[in-house]
């Protein structure tokens, strides 16, 4: 029986779908079978993000209103065999599914795949409902801001409220350059703040830009500090312990510098 | 304590990071509050059970609200004794 885990935040562009596309493309590359959901109708992206926008035929308006069956709608990976992509209607709003429906195509999935992330939409109307229908867990990202966090504090409150049994914390565009200098929220900040297990730190990196670009998830790049940190997150969904790691050792300057000229760092 | 904290104090700075944290506080307590109508509804009732083991309380008469008051949230309740037991 799979895991159905929604990616959700309230505030819009702190990065939902770019973490929904690296957790799949992560939990594909430990050999899970995934398949990522786009509740965002209206508003695709993760098609894009995947690089899979030239392969879509069905979507999923058309699973629930019966039009073609879920199997037809799934869009494989280019690169992962045992990965799938069900795309949000472009041209619908997102009264076209209900939460009974969004439930009901998750029981379903669940049957043959090991996990199911849902890209949530932003805010907390309609299509937020939706997207958390069906979800065993959460992960709600949030950036180091007054705002995001607010907004993530008010999701929490909702996934409490709809009895959803595990939430977790990913902190998303962390810089730790403005850490250091004292201008930016730390990780022990927000956790003490929202009071809620972190499941990972993204740092902010332009890696994040390119691939999204190219339409491939930063994930699978070995050389990319945000793409470790979600290969880290992938570990611990799996249940594994995996240590933080320290995003400021590998960015300050005089740390390079230092390892540079054999001052040890 | 480092460098920048020991500046802040000397120049009475405060780090934008310190600043963002205790607005965010300030907003979640309202926030959390507001959210549910029944919340201070709740603590009304329950406060008055509690002093009620000491005093007569003019339900009617209580107030119970939230507000800001110099970067702090206060919890301010207004209770109308009607009378005071004697034997406590
Ligand atoms: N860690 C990061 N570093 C740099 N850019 C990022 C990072 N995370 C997200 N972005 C960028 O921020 C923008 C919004 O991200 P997206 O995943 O679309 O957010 P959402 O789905 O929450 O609206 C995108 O352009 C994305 O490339
Ligand atoms: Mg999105």
């Amino acid at each position: 029986m799979g895991e159905v885990i929604v990616i959700t935040s309230g505030k819009g562009g702190v990065g939902k779908t770019t973490t929904t596309a690296n957790l799949g493309v992560g939990l594909a590359m430990k050999n899970k079978n995934v398949v990522l959901i786009d509740a965002d109708i209206g508003l695709r992206n993760l098609d894009v993000v995947m690089g899979l926008e030239n392969r879509i035929v069905y979507d999923l308006v058309d699973v629930v209103e019966g039009n073609c069956r879920t199997k037809q709608a799934l869009i494989r990976d280019k690169r992962h065999d045992n990965l799938f992509l069900l795309p949000a209607a472009q041209t619908r709003d997102k009264n076209a599914v209900s939460p009974e429906q969004m439930q009901k195509l998750c029981e379903e999935l669940k049957q043959e795949f090991d996990f199911i992330l849902v890209d949530c939409p932003a805010g907390i109307e309609q299509g937020f409902r939706n997207a958390i229908a069906g979800a065993d867990q959460a992960v709600i990202v949030t950036t180091p801001e007054v705002s995001a966090v607010r907004d993530a504090d008010r999701i929490i409150g909702l996934l409490e409220a709809a009895e959803i049994k595990l939430s977790r914390l990913l902190i998303n565009r962390l810089r730790p350059d403005m850490v250091k200098r004292g201008d930016m929220m730390d990780i022990d900040d927000i956790v003490e703040i929202l009071a809620i297990e972190l499941i990972g730190v993204i740092p902010d990196d332009e890696k994040i830009i390119i691939s999204t670009n190219r339409g491939e998830p930063v994930v699978t790049n070995n050389n990319s500090l945000a793409g470790q940190a979600y290969r880290n997150v992938v570990q611990r969904l799996l249940g594994e312990t995996v240590s933080f790691l320290d995003l400021h050792q590998h960015h300050s300057f005089f740390s390079r510098l230092k390892r540079l000229i054999g001052f040890g760092g | 304590m480092n460098l920048r904290a020991l500046l802040n104090i000397l120049t009475g700075r405060q780090d934008s990071k310190d600043v963002a944290k205790e607005r965010l506080r300030l907003v979640l307590v309202h926030d959390r509050a507001s959210v549910s109508p029944e919340f201070l509804d709740k603590i009304k009732e329950e406060m008055i059970q509690v002093i009620s083991k000491y005093m007569d309380i003019d339900e009617k008469q209580t107030q119970i609200k939230m507000h800001r008051s110099e970067g702090t949230a206060v919890l301010e309740a207004n209770l109308a004794i009607k009378s005071i037991r004697r034997n406590v």
